[in-house]
């Protein structure tokens, strides 16, 4: 009973630095502080795996996010310098109709989630997956394992690799 | 074991992410701020396929391999999309997107 009380509280905790952070990083001003506040919403996701019991998705997505790409912003942002975003009015119409589409967006989907109702799982389970299957379903060749996706993966990160390489080095 | 937390709670969640980053994506002008908001958007599909794999189908690993398989292609696609800033930043001096008139010099 303490426990759920706790797990509760753990996840409304989680949520709502999900939904502060997110909705921060997109409305203010200085984009190193947006950069600041997108890394609060991952660390809050890899929060929400771990909540989930998938600690290996949470230790992936804390390495290749908050390790990688969020240094790439980092460092992105500190080489434009761009920290003056240019002065444009609060309350254009633009972003009057962009917060309305949000919104509805949001409302609409609240709505469809809240009402739809979802197909009944006879064994749910809350269980942590063992590393060993996680290893054998990634290296494997049968159905529903990923070694082709995995190795098209690899050639993705080398070609982009490359192509990060050719596209930003000085041209002398 | 029974669940705590019910799936709709996550999803709303996720939600408000997804039009968080929406609402950016349309407003921002800067390239790096729009990229920060595709992020969002990126991430919180992750959050939809880890939870629908955890709650709808508990024996399968599908949601959560596409999860990890996502999340190394935004990886990539964050990596060129910042060299392409850099090299827009080193021709016009500027990464607003009013700017971007033409992408060659």
């Amino acid at each position: 009973m303490q426990d759920a009380i706790l797990l509760k509280f753990v996840f409304y905790f989680l949520a709502a630095v999900i939904a502060v952070f997110s909705v921060m990083a997109v409305t203010t001003r200085r984009i190193l502080r947006a950069a600041t506040y997108l890394l609060f919403v991952l660390f809050a996701t890899a929060g929400l795996y771990f909540f989930l019991n998938y600690s290996f998705l949470g230790a992936v997505q804390l390495m290749v996010y908050a390790g990688g790409v969020i240094i790439l912003y980092i460092f992105s942002i500190l080489l434009t310098s761009t920290d003056k975003e240019s002065k444009s009015p609060m309350f254009s119409l633009r972003r009057w109709l962009a917060l309305l589409a949000s919104i509805g967006g949001i409302c609409l989907v609240s709505f469809l989630l809240l009402t739809n109702v979802w197909p009944t799982v006879y064994e749910p389970s809350t269980a942590e997956v063992p590393m060993k299957l996680i290893g054998k379903t990634l290296m494997g060749t049968e159905k529903g394992q990923f070694l082709l996706p995995f190795e098209v993966m690899s050639v993705l990160l080398l070609a982009c690799m490359v192509g990060g390489i050719l596209i930003a080095r000085k041209r002398g | 074991m029974e669940h705590i937390i019910p799936m709709e709670y996550y999803l709303v969640v996720s939600s408000i992410m997804f039009f968080a980053g929406i609402y950016g994506f349309i407003t921002r002008k800067n390239l790096i701020a729009v990229l920060i908001s595709v992020e969002l958007v990126l991430t919180s599909t992750d959050i939809n396929f880890a939870v629908f794999n955890r709650f709808l189908f508990p024996q399968h690993l599908e949601g959560m391999f596409f999860t990890l398989f996502s999340i190394g292609v935004s990886a990539a696609e964050t990596a060129v999309a910042i060299a392409i800033i850099i090299n827009i930043y080193r021709n016009i001096k500027s990464t607003e997107v009013r700017n971007l008139k033409n992408l060659k010099d």
